[in-house]
């Protein structure tokens, strides 16, 4: 298999190669996300032995719900961690989460829907759904 | 401009009765469970946040609660846990070949390399899941 690349300006800049670009650029962003919660879990985990699912989630998602307490480890107290760092970092991974995931939810439904106006539709629909989930997400938590 | 319908890519060559009988093997695989860890990671992210939401508020309802219970549940934690890390291994393998479309050339190395890391992670993740759940 021999592998054939067409040039941008042969292609065009449209939005269907602007959503693939943005795909791309956005699951490296949220592993750069999920490296600096690894890397952070670790360090701040490191003293009270954080057991392996605490780990994952925070890597995945920031936030002190995601710690759970341990009743054998009273030293380990999530609250302390929801710095504005994590906060901030929390909301560039839901914003960059939603965006990518609402995108793959409407790719997917454009591939087995070829009907025009239920198209314009459900685009509408999902960058409401984007801009509403991003807003719920990031209010849940910082008020959280 | 997104609603232009030239733009909407509105041609299909192939048929659903076609496309369940095509046999892709590898990378057919990969694509599907791409597809599939995608679209429950949408879903169940999205409930997560909207249960989270409601259970926080002063009329706080049980019905967050709930649904929350279900998340740390651990045979839930096993199938999500599958969507994310292998959404992740895939992801990782279709923007590099994307991006350096040179490689596609070892695309069915590439898929077999994913196979062989994602395996031991989440077979110990599955191992920490179930034994914690035994009381370990």
């Amino acid at each position: 298999m021999k592998s054939r690349t067409v040039s941008l300006t042969k292609r065009g800049f449209d939005f269907e190669t602007f959503m693939w670009l943005f795909t791309r650029l956005s699951a490296l962003a949220m592993y750069l996300c999920a490296f600096i919660g690894l890397v952070g879990a670790l360090i701040m985990g490191a003293r009270t032995q954080m057991n392996m699912a605490d780990l994952i989630r925070w890597t995945f998602m920031p936030s002190s719900t995601h710690v759970l307490l341990n009743t054998s480890n009273q030293i380990l107290q999530p609250d302390v961690w929801m710095t504005t760092f994590w906060k901030v970092m929390g909301s560039i991974f839901i914003t960059f989460a939603t965006s990518h995931g609402l995108h793959g939810l409407l790719s997917v439904l454009e591939d087995y829907n070829t009907i025009p106006w239920l198209r314009r539709t459900l685009r509408i629909l999902v960058l409401v759904l984007t801009l509403a989930m991003i807003a719920i997400g990031i209010y849940v938590l910082w008020t959280s | 401009m997104i609603f232009k319908e030239e733009q909407m890519g509105l041609k299909r060559n192939v048929g659903l009765i076609e496309g369940l009988r095509y046999q892709g093997k590898g990378p057919m695989l990969t694509y599907i469970l791409h597809r599939i860890s995608g679209l429950a990671m949408v879903i169940f992210v999205a409930l997560h946040i909207l249960a989270s939401f409601i259970s926080n508020q002063a009329w706080g309802s049980s019905a967050g609660i709930f649904i929350n219970t279900i998340y740390e549940y651990w045979i839930f934690q096993i199938f999500i846990f599958f969507c994310a890390l292998f959404h992740v291994i895939n992801g990782l393998r279709i923007v590099i070949l994307d991006l350096w479309p040179k490689l596609i050339e070892h695309q069915r190395e590439a898929i077999w390399l994913e196979w062989l890391v994602f395996l031991p992670i989440y077979a110990l993740a599955v191992f920490v899941i179930i034994n914690g759940a035994l009381g370990g």
